[in-house]
């Protein structure tokens, strides 16, 4: 396999045919400059779901009151925002869209079409993905689904409006939301989007398996890359049922059959079933990667090897398996035989445990270390502090009991906004300041860096811990306007007070989305190896790596965290690196 | 600021317990590991001259880190086990429970009580929107349907949720510990009127439950329905 | 439960919404009742003589029991029963003392010439207050503008369910109008309220003009009409429906009286197609 790889010395292509602006960065087969394209595509989207949160946000701080309509609520249709006032089911629309758009269009193509493209075949020292054309056919599968998912805003009866989870039958008879071609688009985009996710998770897996540089064994595999292969298994293995869902659904929605309609011999609870099936592993394929992104940069922040390399590994797998188990802990309530709560309450607390592994490793790393907060670093750490918080929130919904009041109550706002927000955006901003520097070969400005990340941190603590009271009064998720409710009415205060730090918590996003767009011109050029890491990517290929990422196929001498290593001549080791060295007196490293 | 609302419930005092040990155990592990990590973020920040300490692990740590938080989790599913059971099993549903129907619609609950013929189902039941009634200190059933599409009935002072699925019928038992007004709300997104769902729980005295079914043309006086039950075993 | 299966329609979905919206707006003009195939075209349909037309008028009348008026409970809306002086009622059966009949929708039901009856004139207002719909019964035109006004200021949701036009089903939170329309004519589309079980209102579409609602003491009349031969059709939410033929001459005013009795209460087929449409499913857009 090493010969094949060497023979189609990569380089030498670059420099021999060059390739037409069309093929190299529209229709490019090259997986960095794909992963950019995921990384564009799913930053607006980032946006649009994020406008989406703070138009539910205004509804939430002022319920239909016509003192204070919607700014710039004159730019919606009559069908949306009538006199300023969101209309419920452009609210409903809203809410199901947020968590639609920024799970399936921001976050998970944040992690894995932007990370799983550009980092595998770089940190395993391959020239590319073992499919190239499936891989420029994924994001431009992905990239229509996406536009036809927008698209559902713009035709009669409104988008969707049955919430990201999409319960039967609401959102399997138009008859019950008067949404009509919305819904359908839906579930066409969504079952366009799964095909993409596909490609891309058959490629990643091959790639790992098939395409890892001489002395890449499976323990020396950065932990993000171990991350995204894991995940790209839970992928191919829990999109085809999504899909089939979808497709029943659609069926039920079109031509009318009634898979999920009671009356006729169908059953809602299979749609449950079949979507928690798949959703409860996506919940970790929306979490994994991020755990792996953090394990990096807390390593190369904190000067340290990983502390428990092989349990770090094994917890994301031990995730990996029992995640397949707890799929019924969405359904507690639902009317599933008590019995089988039960049983699902068992698996569920039993996840909990590797979780807390990552968590105290993530800590031992830390432990003596030779800490800098730079940028990426701040956002790791952070990642565990509110991961932590999300985590042990889950316990609370994990016990059956509990859960029987905070089911469906902003405390499951809180829960799942600490693990996808605190967790997995954090660990993107995190990952995308430490890898621009490959990306673009300009560093992200560390100052703006750094003052978007404060406001983040403090904002989003504002605006999502204070949920957590709200759920513990019974405050029910999706409410339209909760003052309709005599014992939810005295909330408006903090709901107001949760609103006006969400809006500063979304503007402080624009400091971000401003450095990341001033860097690409104006960034200070990167160095190859700006954060003195150790892996492949920046160790045997420049800023930005060319088309074919190495001049020849890098040789892996030892794993990937030998930071501060007694023999080694710095505070960091090379995976490339041959043979041991003699060990330095001081530390080389500058921040 | 939020807190769990007032109980009304024999089911309270349970699930309010396992919620605050819950809040115990999760409140210290909390402060503990958000401690850790400020006081390494602190102690072992950069400093000229500071070499990190090379270590890959060490085995006994990872497993006491493993097993405490097993034993833990472990303990708080087996003390769930018994209020659940208690709430949610078939079996648990008192024999004696007055028995109300109660169909969830777009967007309304409407509640059913038995007829003076003493039987459900029957031209002389009555039906009553978005109100329940219940006399304190009895076990009460309520036979949960939907017409449409889910809906979820949930009684936050009674720390009662139970999800409505159209073609399930779902028994759902409780007994309020005092007379009063309490809510009655929807908790699963059913459509744009969800958040119009709501309704009130008035909790009478059996003598006034009695007088109010006399009332509104309702079933036998509580009393009798619970002498010819107590009749029947 | 409409389902919409059109082979076209679901391609048209996956390929291009904004084909989607296109298809939409363009399906407003399919109704047969005014169709092009006549020969009349918009454009060159002749405006109608008033000297040639005469009028219909008539009174219904109600000599059965009306069922008993049914109290409604609006105590969880305190805002809408304020604006009751009596206790609130459903009046299924309103008649007047000397047996008028009220909420009867009259239309010419057959006899019209194959033609265009010109645009459909300025919008109808269906008004929602004291938690009841004012007017309970009302004709608009196909393609006419009903403004759907709430007056109460608390939450109404307004779920129109026709069986040949496409249906909405929208909320007004507070104070506020929202314009919808029917493109196809229907007898009779129901609308009601799902936050107030006891709302119901109906709205009966026509292509044509002549159409009345029954007044409170049971009149109603019909102008304008071209001189001929027509039946008429009546239609009661509890009595169901009624015809009768009359002649209509020029400038003259033709009786047409309907007296119901309790025979045939509750036949009343709420959305039976008035036309066989053929397509179904070829973008009937309310908007």
């Amino acid at each position: 396999m090493a010969t094949t790889l060497t023979e189609h010395a990569p380089h030498a292509d670059a420099h021999h045919h060059e390739l037409s602006f069309v093929r190299k960065y529209i229709f490019s087969e090259d997986h960095k400059i794909i992963g950019i394209q995921f990384l564009f595509m799913s930053l607006f989207f980032l946006l649009v779901g994020g406008l989406l949160a703070a138009i539910m946000r205004w509804q939430l701080a002022y319920p239909t009151d016509p003192a204070n309509p919607l700014p710039g609520g004159g730019l919606f249709p009559e069908t949306m925002v009538n006199n300023g006032i969101i209309l419920p089911e452009f609210y409903n629309s809203a809410v199901t869209m947020h968590g639609t758009i920024m799970i399936f269009f921001a976050i998970m193509p944040l992690l894995v079409g932007v990370f799983a493209n550009y980092l595998i075949p770089l940190q395993i020292g391959a020239p590319d993905m073992a499919f190239p054309k499936l891989n420029m056919a994924s994001f431009w599968t992905a990239f229509p689904a996406g536009l036809i998912m927008l698209a559902g805003f713009f035709v009669e009866g409104g988008h969707s409006s049955a919430g990201w989870t999409q319960y039967a039958p609401l959102s399997a008879d138009p008859e019950w939301t008067g949404v009509y071609a919305g819904q359908q688009l839906w579930l066409i985009s969504m079952i366009i989007l799964g095909f993409a996710s596909l490609m891309g998770a058959v490629n990643y897996i091959t790639t790992v398996i098939n395409m890892r540089a001489p002395g890449m064994t499976w323990f020396r595999i950065p932990l993000p890359t171990w991350a995204l292969f894991i995940t790209a298994i839970l992928i191919l293995l829990a999109i085809p049922v999504l899909t089939g869902a979808l497709i029943m659904l659609l069926f039920d929605q079109t031509i009318g059959t009634t898979f999920f309609a009671s009356a006729t011999g169908g059953e809602p609870l299979l749609w449950q079933h079949m979507f928690w099936f798949f959703g409860h592993p996506e919940v970790y394929i929306l979490i994994l990667p991020g755990m792996g992104f953090v394990s990096e940069i807390i390593a190369a922040g904190s000067r340290k090897p990983i502390f428990g390399y092989a349990a770090m590994v094994l917890a994301i797998i031990a995730i990996a398996f029992i995640g397949w188990l707890v799929w019924g802990h969405h359904m507690f309530q639902s009317g599933m035989n008590p019995m089988l709560g039960m049983s699902f309450m068992v698996t569920t607390m039993i996840i909990a445990v590797p979780s807390a592994i990552k968590v105290f490793n993530w800590l031992g790393t830390m432990w003596r270390g030779d800490l800098h907060f730079h940028t990426p670093m701040l956002h790791a750490v952070t990642f565990v502090a509110m991961f932590v918080i999300g985590g042990l929130s889950g316990v609370f919904v994990a016990s059956t009991p509990v859960d029987i009041f905070l089911h469906d109550t902003y405390f499951v706002v809180a829960h799942l906004h600490y693990v996808l927000f605190g967790g997995s955006l954090f660990a993107i901003f995190g990952a995308i300041t430490f890898w621009y520097p490959k990306m673009f070969g300009r560093m992200m400005n560390s100052t703006l860096g750094k003052i978007h990340f404060w406001l983040t941190l403090i904002f989003f603590n504002l605006v999502f811990f204070p949920m957590h009271n709200l759920g513990i009064a019974g405050m029910m998720r999706r409410i339209y306007d909760f003052t309709q409710y005599e014992y939810l009415a005295p909330f408006q205060g903090l709901q107001m007070f949760i609103s006006w730090s969400a809006f500063v918590l979304i503007g402080a996003q624009f400091i971000f989305a401003f450095n990341f767009l001033y860097s690409l011109f104006r960034g200070e050029k990167a160095p190859q190896n700006p954060w003195h890491a150790n892996s492949l990517e920046w160790t045997a290929a420049p800023s930005p790596p060319p088309h074919g990422n190495f001049a020849h196929t890098p040789t892996v001498y030892r794993g990937p965290y030998e930071y501060s290593h007694p023999d080694a001549p710095g505070d960091y080791w090379p995976q490339n690196e041959p043979g041991p060295a003699a060990p330095a007196p001081e530390p080389v490293y500058a921040e | 600021m939020g807190w769990l609302p007032e109980a009304a419930s024999t089911f309270a005092d349970s699930i309010d317990g396992i919620f605050y040990l819950i809040l115990a155990i999760t409140g210290v592990i909390f402060i503990a590991v958000e401690a850790v990590l400020l006081w390494f973020a602190v102690k072992y920040r950069h400093r000229d001259g500071r070499k990190a300490y090379h270590t890959h692990g060490n085995i006994r740590v990872e497993v006491v880190w493993t097993a405490v938080p097993a034993v833990l989790v472990v303990l708080i599913g087996v003390l769930s086990v018994r209020p659940w059971l208690h709430i949610r099993s078939p079996d648990s549903i008192p024999p004696d429970a007055y028995a109300i129907d109660m169909t969830a619609k777009q967007f309304e609950w409407n509640a059913t009580y038995v007829g003076p013929d003493g039987a459900m189902g029957t031209d002389d039941d009555v039906t009553q929107r978005n109100q329940l009634h219940i006399p304190v200190g009895r076990p009460v059933v309520v036979m949960l349907r939907s017409e449409d599409v889910i809906h979820s009935f949930f009684l936050p002072e009674f720390r009662v949720k139970q999800d409505a699925v159209p073609g399930m019928e779902m028994a759902v038992w409780f007994q309020a510990t005092r007379t009063g007004e309490f809510n009655l709300a929807c908790a699963e997104l059913c459509g744009t009127g969800h958040t119009r769902m709501g309704g009130r729980v008035i909790v009478h005295s059996a003598d006034d439950f009695d007088a109010w079914l006399l009332a509104e043309g309702a079933g036998p006086p509580l009393g009798a329905r619970l002498a010819s039950s107590t009749d029947q075993p | 439960m409409r389902k919409y299966f059109d082979p076209f329609r679901l391609a048209a979905l996956s390929g291009a919404a904004a084909f989607l919206v296109a298809c939409g707006g363009g399906g407003d003009a399919g109704a047969d009742g005014a169709s092009s195939e006549g020969g009349a075209d918009a454009d060159a349909a002749p405006a109608i003589d008033p000297a040639t037309t005469g009028t219909v008028v008539g009174t219904v009348t109600y000599t059965g029991s009306a069922p008993a008026p049914v109290s409604i409970d609006m105590s969880e809306e305190p805002a809408c029963a304020e604006k009751h002086d009596d206790a609130p009622m459903r009046v299924p059966v309103r008649v007047s003392g000397d047996g008028g009949l009220a909420n009867g929708f009259v239309y010419i039901k057959e006899g019209l010439a194959d033609r265009d009856w010109g645009p459909p004139g300025g919008d109808v207002t269906l008004d929602q207050e004291g938690c009841e719909y004012i007017p309970h019964v009302m004709g608009v035109r196909a393609g006419q503008d009903i403004e759907i006004v709430n007056s109460d200021g608390l939450m109404h949701n307004i779920n129109a369910g026709p069986e040949l036009n496409r249906g909405f089903n929208i909320n007004q939170p507070t104070n506020m109008t929202s314009t919808r329309s029917f493109a196809r004519q229907e007898i009779m589309i129901p609308v009601r309220c799902d936050v107030h079980g006891w709302m119901e209102g109906y709205i009966g579409v026509m292509e044509h003009p002549f159409f009345a609602v029954s007044g409170e003491d049971g009149t109603f009349r019909i102008e304008g009409l071209p001189a001929g031969d027509y039946t008429i059709g009546l239609w009661h939410e509890e009595l169901g429906e009624r015809e009768m033929v009359v002649t209509v001459a020029a400038q003259e005013e033709a009786t047409a009286d309907f007296t119901l009795d309790d025979s045939t209460a509750g036949t009343a087929s709420l959305g039976e197609p008035l036309v066989i449409h053929h397509s179904h499913a070829a973008g009937a857009a309310s908007r």
